[in-house]
């Protein structure tokens, strides 16, 4: 038996335990116009890479708690000083000193508009979300960047007023775990799991 | 807001002249299971030394550093697989290294391999780029080129990168395109073009007669986009040879290839367009400096630059590339242009980030004619024109060739070889395909200079090629 492989750190290193690779036999490709001649072999190949999310783990780790975070410039010497940052940015692109982690969810809430959309009817492989894929970009006031995301329901319209989404139950811990859904919209459209 | 300092914004120099001498490219096609990709560089390499009446050996001994552009690394998994190039090509133990910048990469390779002559290091370089996407299913070949967006904030999201592109193009579709029928109708003219001109291209894979029609009730890809809006995706190989002046007289004596003169240059801009913050239009040398006060009213919602409508990458590019080779005003200066259609909106944005138009007016360089070999509207020759090698979306989008390609496009016109190569019916026969009865000599009759935009995906990359005729130079130090 298999079993997913898990990862902890401890003592500042990686602790792997389960499988992170799985076994599979290549298989020869032939041409069929031609006699079944020999082409070449497929490379089977099924493995889970590990990642840090680093200094922006609590970006993700708050989206869980239904809260957006963002990073704001509070160095005085930079030019960019108090510019706000979404998505979050751990150094100020400018000065690149560390940023400011700053709660947004209420300017999300009063001040998210679509800047641009996108209804996309295909994916890649390892796609986790419901096609189509209704993919917006959200501007809001004060923050001097335009946050790309998806919309969960609803159709998107460019200057349509949104308020952010969060995936309460049973998080990803990814970037899916927010999306957005028109101003005015009722708790009981949202799909189960999910908040405002 | 972002700033350049003084700096940033010098005009890039090299210290001596760089000459293209000669070029090739393999077959390009969706798929080419009979040939790995080693072979499909030496069938371009091979190319090349004909085209200078050398053999592949003689050519080779001039050779002195190697440049190698092959973007995605997963879809052949194989690392280092520019060393196995390297080896194929029997060009061991010279220096060699890889070049990745995505789309652009062809471009880039060529901006690495100019400036090792241009500083002295070599005299010869080779600049090769390959692409082969054909060796996974498609689902999964979307997924490969989802991990070129951010992996924890863009490539979660469906696994496609169009989706992620296609943003872009749904602003500028609304903001400058007014979500015009005209407009969508403008774009689909561009498939139209870069199908047809495919069709006399031996080299192209996607060449079809079509119809602005055809092109409109093509499957949806990303509304505004559908199928024949959108680049092909390609396998093949493509490569130039850069010198400095003597090594080109040198190469060039026994060829009908004149050495020409080029300069090549890179901008970038965020990996992830939701990064982009907003600046002043930084303006090409023919620009005016109030020139874009009104914009927003003329277009609303255009109030914000680059915003998504704007590729700041290639309007950099454009910037460096027109000071340093004295070019003024692009439509004036330039005969035959090829750029980067990963998409027909793109182009259109494209024509304004280099200036052919200023923003908000793309669509009037193909709605005038301008852009074609013989401009329909005037039965006369096109102002400008601009993929009459098919483009990436006739011709072919084998990434780390593409912006190798072009330069062997734009070359062949400005060496007056077009039709030569073009029309040769031993090499339709090799590629397995049909000449055309209606074949069209496209050459730009008289062409003295070009340029060549390679662009990668929402605009993180973007080079600017050059190339002159050295007795029609438009800066005396250039
Ligand atoms: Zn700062």
């Amino acid at each position: 038996m298999s079993s997913y492989g898990q990862v902890q750190v401890k003592n500042g290193r990686y602790k792997f335990r389960g499988d992170f690779h799985r076994l599979e036999q290549n298989m020869p490709i032939r041409d069929a116009d031609d006699n079944w001649k020999l082409v070449g072999v497929t490379k089977p190949r099924d493995m889970t890479y590990v990642h840090t999310y680093g200094g922006e783990a609590i970006f993700f780790e708050s989206l869980s708690q239904g809260k957006l975070l963002a990073t704001k410039c509070e160095n005085p010497a930079c030019e960019s000083n108090g510019s706000i940052f979404q998505p979050f940015r751990i150094h100020c692109p400018d000065c690149l000193s560390k940023n400011t982690v700053i709660d947004m969810t209420d300017v999300a809430k009063k001040t998210a508009t679509i800047h641009t959309y996108m209804v996309c009817e295909r994916s890649g492989a390892f796609n986790m979300l419901d096609k189509p894929i209704r993919f917006i970009n959200i501007e809001f006031q004060g923050v001097s960047t335009i946050l790309f995301s998806y919309l969960l329901v609803g159709e998107p319209q460019i200057g349509m007023r949104v308020v952010p989404v969060f995936k309460h139950y049973n998080p990803t811990y990814t970037i899916l775990d927010l999306s957005w859904a028109p101003a005015g919209t009722q708790l009981e459209a949202l799909p189960e799991g999910f908040g405002f | 807001m972002i700033k350049f300092s003084e700096r940033q914004l010098k005009t890039p120099k090299f210290m001596r002249p760089v000459y293209l001498v000669t070029a090739g490219q393999s077959k390009y096609a969706r798929a080419i299971p009979e040939k790995r990709t080693e072979e499909l560089c030496v069938d371009a390499l091979t190319m090349a030394a004909e085209m200078l009446n050398l053999t592949p050996t003689e050519l080779k001994r001039y050779i002195h550093t190697c440049y190698y552009g092959h973007f995605a690394d997963h879809f052949g998994d194989q690392l280092l697989g520019e060393a196995v190039i390297h080896d194929r090509l029997g060009l061991d133990p010279l220096g060699n290294i890889g070049v990745k910048s995505g789309g652009a990469t062809g471009g880039s390779t060529l901006w690495e391999a100019a400036k090792a002559v241009a500083s002295g290091y070599s005299d010869c370089v080779l600049a090769m780029g390959w692409e082969r996407m054909d060796e996974v299913p498609t689902d999964e070949g979307n997924f490969l080129i989802a991990s070129a967006a951010d992996r924890d904030w863009e490539s979660p999201m469906g696994q496609i990168y169009t989706g992620y592109y296609a943003v872009m193009a749904q602003k500028y579709w609304q903001v400058f395109g007014k979500a015009e029928a005209s407009f969508r109708r403008t774009l689909a003219e561009i498939s139209v073009k870069h199908h047809d001109y495919a069709r006399f291209n031996p080299f192209a894979h996607g060449g079809m007669k079509i119809t602005t029609d055809d092109v409109l009730v093509s499957p949806m890809v990303a509304d505004p986009l559908r199928a024949l809006d959108c680049c092909l995706m390609s396998v093949g190989a493509a490569c130039a040879i850069l010198c400095d002046e003597p090594t080109a007289m040198e190469l060039t004596r026994n060829s009908k290839n004149k050495p020409l003169r080029i300069w090549v240059t890179a901008g970038s801009h965020t990996l992830r367009p939701a990064d982009r913050r907003d600046m002043e239009i930084p303006l090409l040398p023919h620009e005016a400096a109030d020139q874009y006060k009104d914009l927003a009213k003329e277009f609303p919602g255009g109030d914000r630059y680059p915003g998504f409508t704007g590729f700041l990458a290639a309007r950099m590019a454009a910037y460096y590339a027109y000071h340093m080779a004295g070019i003024t005003d692009p439509m004036e200066d330039l005969d035959v242009i090829e750029l980067h259609d990963a998409f027909t909106i793109s182009d259109v944005q494209t024509y304004e980030d280099i200036g052919l138009r200023p923003y908000g007016q793309g669509r009037d360089f193909v709605e005038s004619g301008d852009c074609y070999h013989k401009n329909p509207l005037t039965g006369r020759p096109g102002r400008l024109p601009s993929n009459l090698s098919g483009g990436l979306i006739g011709c072919m989008h084998a990434v780390g060739a593409s912006g190798i390609m072009q330069v062997f496009e734009i070359a062949t016109h400005l060496w007056g070889r077009w039709a030569e190569i073009h029309s040769d019916e031993k090499r339709w026969k090799e590629f397995g395909r049909e000449k055309p009865e209606d074949w069209t000599d496209l050459q730009v009759k008289g062409a003295k200079r070009a340029l060549s935009i390679s662009h990668a995906g929402v605009g993180s990359h973007v080079t600017a090629t050059i190339l002159m005729d050295p007795d029609h130079l438009l800066k005396k130090d250039a």
